[in-house]
């Protein structure tokens, strides 16, 4: 009982924002380390590829970006459904500060890949199982910021946000096993957590850290824009107008 | 029961619905949502006939061909058990081998020729620098003798 205590005393905005504050820069300084050994090895060290040559290099961030916007879009369901069984106010805050940075990702992903899909498959674009349905989590990322911010009442909003992020979930796992489950133009996972990853060592390592990289920026981002949700949601209280006075 | 773990039971068994609804509508579209068909599903007759499909397979080694006007470009697709005779007339993408994927897309001539509207080059998931792909290669050009 008395972990759970110690948990609920962070779900309240106004411990949490500070913590976060600290918090914050920390993500953010080990990201950018990440990202830069991460690109390092990407781009100078990793070996060409034996068929692509050049242009496979767009994996680094192609990978990392299909990875985290599926990873980002079940912690957003999650905190949803967490908010939606406890009512906790914070839950639904980071749900909302986590959307955006789920969509860009997912762009990112859809960019990238045509970038790679033009010269390798000879095509931008293709109408198969994975990219159809990577490009609906990016259209649930927007439904879901869409209708968060179409009603005027942030709690409704909250919570109507909420349920579409939930029913949108049972595209992850259509997303992650359509490679498998159909025919498809793009290629299966080459890691996977059942047998040993079918690329060289150094390629790997560039992938895992770039991935690892996005997943720090992701938490700051995260952290950041939940920040800025709760003093504008609690703005009536004590300890904003406290926290405000401080700062003149 | 709480009201909270009511609403987590309620979630719950609505996403677990929700999971059943879509699992039981895919593997009813099962067989649309596949992007290609193989060479052994069209010979058996169980690919759509009489309008545009596309094939996925193996490119043939040794079947890559000018023909006629010298453009047009013929080659066999193979899934290892059935072959069918392709035929392109426009520029093949960069990753277009013998011996390596591809999916065509268009239309069963009358002589039984596939006449391709577009080629995609389909790669696999391995990633390996050209010296590895050498060993390899090596590798079962000696299993082969061995054999």
């Amino acid at each position: 009982m008395f972990s759970l205590i110690n948990w609920f005393r962070f779900a309240s905005p106004q411990t949490f924002y500070p913590l976060a504050g600290r918090m914050m820069p920390w993500f953010f300084g080990v990201a950018a380390g990440l990202a830069a050994a991460g690109l390092y090895i990407g781009f100078f060290v990793a070996p060409t590829d034996a068929q692509q040559g050049q242009v496979y290099r767009v994996i680094f961030i192609h990978v990392a970006a299909s990875w985290l916007s599926m990873f980002i879009y079940l912690v957003m369901a999650g905190w949803a459904a967490i908010g939606l069984a406890l009512n906790t106010r914070l839950s639904f805050m980071m749900a909302r500060a986590l959307a955006p940075t789920g969509a860009m990702f997912a762009f990112l992903s859809l960019w990238t890949g045509a970038l790679w899909g033009k010269p390798t498959w000879g095509a931008w674009w293709v109408w198969d199982a994975r990219l159809t349905s990577e490009l609906i989590l990016l259209f649930l990322y927007l439904g879901v910021m869409a209708l968060q911010a179409a009603i005027d009442d942030p709690r409704r909003g909250d919570r109507a946000g909420a349920l579409l992020a939930i029913i949108g979930a049972i595209n992850v796992p259509i997303i992650y096993f359509s490679v498998i489950w159909w025919n498809t133009l793009h290629q299966g996972a080459s890691v996977s957590v059942t047998r040993a990853p079918s690329m060289a060592k150094t390629m790997l390592w560039g992938m895992l850290l770039m991935s690892l990289a996005c997943w720090m920026y992701s938490i700051a981002m995260c952290l950041a824009r939940a920040r800025c949700i709760m003093l504008e949601r609690e703005k009536h209280t004590g300890w904003v107008a406290e926290l405000a006075g401080g700062g003149r | 029961m709480k009201p909270r773990h009511k609403r987590f039971a309620f979630i719950a068994a609505g996403v677990v619905c929700l999971g059943v609804a879509v699992a039981l509508v895919l593997n009813a579209f099962q067989s649309n949502l596949v992007f290609f068909h193989s060479p052994s599903d069209v010979i058996a007759g169980t690919a759509p006939k009489d309008r545009t499909i596309r094939i996925g397979g193996l490119v043939q080694t040794g079947t890559v061909k000018r023909v006629g006007d010298g453009l047009t470009v013929q080659f066999d697709v193979t899934d290892t058990v059935k072959t069918i005779a392709v035929a392109y007339l426009g520029t093949l993408p960069d990753l277009f081998r013998e011996g390596k994927g591809v999916v065509v897309q268009g239309r069963m001539r009358p002589d039984g020729v596939f006449q391709a509207s577009e080629v995609l080059a389909k790669h696999d998931e391995n990633y390996m620098p050209p010296d590895a792909a050498h060993a390899v290669e090596q590798a079962q050009k000696a299993a082969k003798t061995i054999q």
